[in-house]
């Protein structure tokens, strides 16, 4: 079947010419990369096993069974136990839900932000570049962490969710600035002119053709961003912000686990390997889209050279 | 492969190489490691150079042409593996080591590049360079040195050459650098020049210069030189002997005459029947030479012309023609000379049947469209400009931003374009002509005068209705490759216009393929990205995108220019098809007035923002009556050797004035070379009053007080 699909994209039939646009293409490309699709497969699990997993063991997170603390993994904790009973494998998983999707939604964000921003000050130029550049500086000099320190209190009890915005907004400003050098340089070129004078609205060419051409480093600032919020948040939640107790992050867990890590390596081993697992599957998802979405890139172009 | 066999000497010695040859190539072989394999940029290339002799190298990009000149000079990188016999006046080259061989070249071998500023170090003054090149091949004292500096480039025609020896290399414009340059090549008073494309990157008329300068130094040096160029108009004035390279490998060798009154391969053929001349008032056929060059990686076996080649047989696929004599019993001339030689099993044929390039490539000639058969007069008129001008500030400061001057990019044209007929707008960079386009494509208000694009101002024109405008105009940019967005699939680019006027899905795709196909590519490229496809065919993309609206205006900006010679035809015939067929307009940019005499009905030449002379393309050609016409038309290389050593040059003095600062009254006056020759008084008028365009005819105008009607051609 894949053996076939690959054919049709480079050598579609002369009468009929199939006419595929990017989207399709930049699927079908996807797909070849084996690496890219198993990253991909792998963060579905993920996210599969955290929300599914808790169903699967009698525990809760909360839950305590004092009679085994702090005992290794066994058939009933499959994880094994914390100090105080509470079953590390639907720890682990709690913690996972809430890691994932804060992880991603952060770098989405914040990366999402990161590019209209940045493409929109270097691409209108004049007052619009001055008042988002304007902005991108305060937000530079001001200490986030303060200011979500301030804030967090405000908003305990409401959904945690709220944090993925703050931590979002506090870190796209450096890839913002990036991106409106990089549209700078862009926009004086003659394919964007060209798009220009056939009367292709502002919106349109921002995404269509600046973002596109600077894809390879959107997604790498998003796959970084994703490892790179969890950490936060983790750092955060020591402190005393972001997820709270008794709720749990990956995280948390880690950094609660690390004390013990020699005498109870359980405890935070998993939720390490996890999250180790996690950001690899993105960084790898992150390569084949990059791949995929480059035609330039030696992988697919060697395929398609040979003709 | 052999192109002359050792000499005998009178006592039956064989000795190894050419007696009397300064240079000497032999089997010259060059490949490099790369991704995808060894890239084999030069398969056997062997000449010799007597001294004095210019030696001219034609070929297109890949052809193997300046790896082989780079090889000679020892300037390959170290990856490169090179085989073969490089003999400078008797001694071999290669094998040597980077010392002894920059010893031996230093000697008495020089180069000369396309691009000056890259081979001049930017920290030092051109004269302290100079001196330092002339220091290092002769004994002479440091003040010595700089007097001779100085010396040589007052030779190359550097005005105030002693205080200009005090300047840096960026202080001079592209072709005082050029002849800095030469001024260096020339300082070892060297015995062979190898100059590579050395006036690709100038202006026409400072083309012109650099190779008077070109022949001037080697008067003074009696160097021998190796000219390798894409250019057949510079090499049928300037060369004895020509070399026409393709993949890797030289497919024609002969004398000027031979090659250009007698190619015999069909490489050449085409080649030369792909030109559009200067020289021709009837418009005659270009043969486009379909394809592109090969890969130089994995070359098949037989004529690597063949996938090309309209003659081809089935032994062209098998083997691979030698460079064999043209004429059988064309014995080699005295050792140096192999005489005319062609790498084609048919070159037979084409010598007895005297076959041309239109016998061989099919060539067609696209008619006028239907409506440009009415009188100019009665059509309507689709881009109508009048007293346009457009200035910018010049600003200095960072911080504080201050205007210090104005620059006059345009300064108050005015032309119209009627439907079916195409208007070139000719000139030298800085003459104006892409500011306005520019203004022309941007819709917006100009700063003073009017634009008129069908029949609509530009002048209080709203978003609606520039939108509608935008429909009717588009463009066609001279990078294919920039001009082409390189993340996008080519069935996205074409469709992007239709999209963005709301053309439903079904009826986009149907589009798609049509315009693929009226451009000469199958709807099977659709779904490749820009990358993947030659320049050639990647300009017909751009083209392909700029009709996908059905537009009436089309604004072509220099669209051939980018691309090597033999892919040009097919652009410019593909051109004039659209034209005829779908009844299209054109206002095409260049500055190749060759091109512009094929394609153009109508041609207007600027000059530092202003238009200078205007009108039917054949009376501006024929009989130009601004001396800065004349000028240009002169200076333009002819591919007919026996036309280009009769023809008188008007050689223009001295550089383009800055735009910030044009000259009073006549703008052109200070390089005039009527103005020079006027009595005070008459050159008064000249500097006090700017000539307006008077007519010299019906439909011919020109910007001079004193307007003479010259032929140059
Ligand atoms: S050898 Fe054959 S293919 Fe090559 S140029 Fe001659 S006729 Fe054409
Ligand atoms: S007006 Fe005078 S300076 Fe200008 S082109 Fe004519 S003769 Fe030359």
């Amino acid at each position: 079947m894949e053996v076939l699909r690959e054919a049709e994209v480079l050598d579609p039939d002369h009468e009929t010419g199939e006419i595929i646009s990017r989207g399709r293409l930049v699927w079908r490309r996807f797909l070849r990369r084996k690496s890219a699709v198993a990253g991909g497969v792998i963060l579905i699990a993920l996210f599969v096993v955290a929300f599914a997993g808790p169903h699967l063991t009698r525990w809760q997170y909360l839950d305590q069974d004092l009679s085994n603390a702090l005992q290794g993994p066994s058939g009933n904790h499959w994880f094994g136990t914390t100090q105080i009973g509470q079953d590390v494998f639907a720890r682990t998983m709690r913690g996972l839900q809430k890691s994932l999707v804060i992880g991603l939604l952060t770098a989405f964000f914040s990366t999402g932000t990161a590019a209209v921003v940045g493409a929109s000050a270097g691409y209108f130029g004049g007052w619009v570049d001055r008042v988002l550049m304007w902005i991108v500086d305060l937000l530079l000099v001001l200490p986030s962490f303060l200011i979500i320190a301030i804030l967090s209190p405000q908003f305990r009890g409401k959904t945690w969710l709220l944090f993925v915005v703050l931590l979002a907004a506090f870190s796209w400003m450096i890839t913002a600035r990036i991106v409106r050098g990089l549209t700078l340089s862009l926009r004086e070129r003659e394919f964007i002119q060209a798009a220009r004078f056939m009367g292709v609205p502002s919106r349109t060419i921002i995404f269509r053709h600046l973002l596109p051409n600077m894809s390879s480093f959107l997604i790498i600032d998003a796959t970084l961003n994703v490892g790179g919020a969890i950490l936060a948040e983790s750092g955060l939640s020591f402190f005393g912000f972001g997820v709270q107790p008794p709720d749990v992050s990956l995280g948390t867990l880690i950094a609660d686990g690390t004390p013990s890590f020699l005498t109870y390596p359980w405890l935070f081993l998993f939720a390490g390997g996890l999250l180790i697992v996690a950001v690899l599957a993105v960084n790898v998802m992150g390569d084949g889209l990059r791949d995929a979405l480059d035609p330039n890139s030696s992988a697919v172009k060697a395929r398609t050279r040979t003709k | 492969m052999t192109l002359d066999l050792p000499a005998e000497t009178p006592t039956g010695r064989v000795v190894p190489g050419t007696p009397g040859a300064v240079l000497e190539v032999r089997g010259l072989t060059v490949s490099f490691p790369s991704e995808s394999g060894t890239v084999t940029a030069v398969r056997g290339v062997s000449f010799a150079l007597s001294p004095g002799e210019v030696l001219g190298i034609v070929g297109e990009s890949g052809s193997g042409k300046s790896v082989s000149s780079l090889a000679v000079m020892g300037l390959l990188p170290s990856t490169a593996r090179i085989s073969g016999s490089i003999r400078f006046q008797g001694k071999e080259l290669l094998g040597l080591g980077d010392r002894e061989f920059s010893e031996l070249r230093g000697e008495g071998m020089s180069m000369v590049f396309q691009d000056p500023l890259s081979a001049l170090t930017p920290v030092y003054t051109v004269g302290d360079q100079i001196a330092e090149a002339v220091r290092i091949h002769r004994d002479v004292g440091k003040d010595e040195a700089k007097r001779k500096a100085v010396e040589l480039l007052e030779l190359v025609g550097i005005p105030n050459a002693k205080e200009r020896s005090r300047a840096f290399p960026h202080e001079f414009s592209g072709g005082m650098r050029q002849r800095v340059m030469i001024a260096m090549a020339i300082a070892n008073d060297p015995d062979v020049i190898i100059a590579d494309e050395p006036t690709t990157a100038l202006d026409v008329t400072v083309q012109a210069q650099i190779l008077e300068v070109l022949g001037t130094a080697q008067e003074a040096t009696g160097a021998a030189i190796v000219m390798i160029t894409h250019d057949l108009g510079v090499i049928a004035g300037f060369a004895d002997r020509v070399m026409v390279m393709y993949a890797g490998r030289p497919v024609e060798t002969g004398t000027v005459d031979d090659i250009f009154y007698r190619p015999r391969m069909p490489y050449t053929l085409g080649l030369l029947g792909s030109l559009p001349r200067l020289d021709r008032a009837e418009r005659q056929p270009l043969t486009p030479v379909d394809g592109n060059p090969p890969s130089l990686v994995d070359l098949p076996p037989g004529c690597p012309f063949a996938p090309r080649c309209p003659m081809r047989l089935s032994v062209c696929l098998e083997l691979e023609p030698d460079l064999d004599p043209v004429r059988s019993g064309d014995t080699p001339g005295p050792g140096l000379h192999p005489g005319h030689r062609a790498a084609c099993h048919r070159h037979r044929e084409i010598e007895e049947q005297g076959l041309t390039a239109t016998d061989v490539f099919p060539a067609q000639l696209a008619g006028e469209p239907p409506v440009a058969r009415r009188p100019r007069e009665s059509r309507t008129a689709v881009l109508d400009v009048e007293g346009l001008v457009r200035r910018f500030p010049l600003t200095r400061g960072a911080v504080f931003r201050r205007t210090v001057g104005t620059v006059h990019a345009v300064d108050g044209i005015t032309f119209d374009i009627r439907e079916g007929e195409t208007l070139a707008l000719v000139g030298e960079s800085g003459c104006g002509k892409t500011t306005t386009i520019n203004e022309i494509l941007t819709l917006a208000r100009p700063q003073e005068g009017r634009v008129a694009v069908l029949g609509r101002e530009t002048t209080g024109l709203d978003r609606g209705g520039r939108r509608e405008i935008r429909r009717d105009l588009s463009v066609v940019f001279q990078d294919p490759m920039a001009s082409l967005d390189p993340r996008l699939p080519v069935a996205d680019i074409l469709a992007e216009g239709l999209k963005t006027y709301g053309v439903p899905r079904e009826k986009r795709a149907a589009r798609v393929r049509e315009l693929l196909r009226l451009v000469g590519l199958g709807p099977e490229h659709a779904s490749r990205y820009p990358a993947e496809f030659s320049g050639g065919q990647r300009q017909r993309i751009c083209i392909a995108r700029a009709l996908a609206l059905e537009p009436k205006l089309v604004v072509l900006d220099e669209p051939v220019s980018a691309l090597d010679v033999s892919i040009r035809a097919g652009v410019i015939n593909l051109l004039e098809q659209l034209r005829e067929k779908l009844s299209l307009s054109y206002l095409f940019v260049a500055h190749d007035l060759s091109v512009v005499r094929h394609i153009a009905n109508r041609v207007a030449v600027m000059y530092l923002g202003r238009i200078v002379e205007i009108g039917d393309v054949n009376k501006v050609f024929e009989t130009p009556a601004h001396p800065y016409t004349q000028a240009l038309l002169s200076a333009i290389p002819l591919p007919d050797p026996r036309k280009e050593r009769e023809r008188r040059r008007v050689v223009l003095e001295g550089d383009l004035p800055s735009p910030a600062d044009p000259p009073s009254g006549c703008r052109f006056r200070t390089r005039c070379p009527l103005f020079a020759t006027l009595a005070p008084d008459k050159a008064q008028r000249c500097i006090d009053e700017e000539p307006a365009v008077a007519s010299q005819g019906p439909d011919h105008g020109a910007a001079c007080h004193y307007a003479e009607v010259k032929t140059v051609l």
